[in-house]
Order: structure tokens, then C-alpha cells, then sequence
């Protein structure tokens, strides 16, 4: 159902590739956003020069990651049939996630 | 949500090796796992917005007592990573129940992360209500 007769047609009435993909840009704008929040917060640390290079460091690394995730994920929603996340995928960008919210709170419980 | 430890070691193992849920079962409609890749995008996004809640409190509540707002901002930001990994988890487990034909795992997480943002929620509007800052 939904298909062209020769199985081979990318037409879907529920758009399900586009949302996914949507869905993808909506997280990675939601990602960027607390990667600015984070930067900011960072820089304003009173916390060793050093420490808060690495955690800035850290915090573009992550926010790197989850862009191109992301994008690969999005280039695979062109396709008519898109192929299943990969658990790597998905683990990538939750450890970014991840990396945020810690490189913060080290920096801000040692010290603010 | 249940932690007996059959599905730790359960977890773990589907952790570790990830290509064995592409072994099992059938391969579901493609559709079905855009929309629980989406379900995950959602719950990701909810992590990320519980991380942002926590550089808020952080940034916005100057007056609050310091050690208080430390322990506000690190309960939302581990709230958040908490939520990016259980987002992975049942997305997993989801995925693989689709391949089983089995029923979708159900969990008290959303109910338990409900009650934990209302309890932070209401305290801060407490505190800041009654005032009690340095």
C-alpha cells in the first residue's frame, strides 16, 4: 500500500521519510541552541583557563558529531525507502546529549 | 523501568552488540521505524530541553542561594542525560520488539520524569515566592 504498482515508487501518504527528517533538522536546531547556552555559560566560568577550553572543546566536538549524525540520517530520507537508524547513530547523538550536560556541571560544581 | 536483573544483563547485551537486532525476526515496515526513529528525535529533544531548563535556573535565578541553584541546575542537566540515554534504550527495544512481532515495551519512565520536572517546578516557584535567597 502506498507504493507505486511496480513496488519500485517513493510515494507515501503518510510523508513518513519527510517528517523523519524533519524531526531531525527540529533536533539538531534544538542541539545547536543549548551548545550556544552551554559556550556562553562556559566563557563566563570563573574556572581554570584550561578546564574551560576543554569543556568549550568538548562542547563543539559533541555539537560536530550531532550535525553530521544528523546529516547523513537526513541524506537517507532522500531515498524512497530509507534504511534503519544504525544503533551507533542513535548512540552517537545521545552521548552528545550526554557530554553536554556534564562538561557543564563539572565546570559549574567545580567552581562556577 | 523495572530493574530486576534478567534485563540489565538483558540491556547490556543489546548495548554491546548491536547487530544482533538486525539478525532477529522480520524486518518490520519501513514506515514503523521512521516513526519510532521519530518517537527517539522527540525524546532527545526532551533531554536536550530539560539540559536547557538547567542552564535557565542556572543563568536566571541569580538571587537564589548558590548552593541551591547548583543542585537545581546538575538535577536537571543529569535529568536530561538520563533521558538522552533511556531515549537510545527503548528506542532499542522498541525496534526489536517490531522485528519480534511482540508487543512494544511499556515504561514508567514518562511518568516518573512527569513527576520529578512537576516536584522541581514547584519547588523553585517556592523558593522564589517565599524568597529565599542570599
Amino acid at each position: 500500500m502506498g507504493t507505486a504498482p511496480d513496488g519500485s515508487g517513493a510515494r507515501d501518504p503518510g510523508l513518513q521519510p519527510e517528517r523523519t527528517r524533519l524531526a531531525w533538522r527540529r533536533t539538531t536546531l534544538s542541539c545547536t541552541v543549548v551548545v550556544a547556552l552551554a559556550v556562553r555559560r562556559l566563557t563566563q566560568s570563573v574556572a581554570p583557563g584550561v578546564v574551560t577550553a576543554g569543556a568549550v572543546a568538548l562542547t563543539g566536538v559533541a555539537w560536530l558529531v550531532f550535525g553530521l549524525v544528523a546529516h547523513g540520517r537526513m541524506r537517507a530520507m532522500a531515498a524512497g525507502r530509507p534504511p534503519v537508524l544504525g544503533t551507533r547513530g542513535a548512540g552517537l547523538v545521545a552521548l552528545c546529549t550526554v557530554v553536554l550536560a556534564v562538561s557543564v556541571a563539572v565546570v559549574l560544581v567545580g567552581g562556577g | 523501568m523495572s530493574v530486576d536483573l534478567r534485563s540489565v544483563r538483558e540491556t547490556v547485551r543489546l548495548w554491546w552488540s548491536p547487530a544482533r537486532i538486525g539478525e532477529e525476526g522480520r524486518t518490520p515496515d519501513y514506515r514503523f521505524s521512521l516513526a519510532n526513529e521519530r518517537t527517539l528525535l522527540a525524546w532527545l529533544r526532551t533531554g536536550l530541553a530539560l539540559v536547557g531548563g538547567g542552564f535557565a535556573v542556572d543563568q536566571f535565578l541569580p538571587r537564589l542561594h548558590p548552593g541551591l541553584r547548583t543542585v537545581f541546575t546538575v538535577a536537571l542537566l543529569v535529568a536530561g542525560a538520563l533521558c538522552a540515554v533511556r531515549a537510545v534504550n527503548h528506542w532499542v527495544r522498541c525496534e526489536r520488539a517490531m522485528r519480534r512481532g511482540e508487543d512494544l515495551p511499556v515504561s514508567r519512565f514518562p511518568s516518573v520524569l512527569a513527576v520529578v520536572v512537576g516536584v522541581l517546578a514547584a519547588a523553585m516557584v517556592a523558593l522564589v515566592a517565599i524568597g529565599w535567597t542570599r
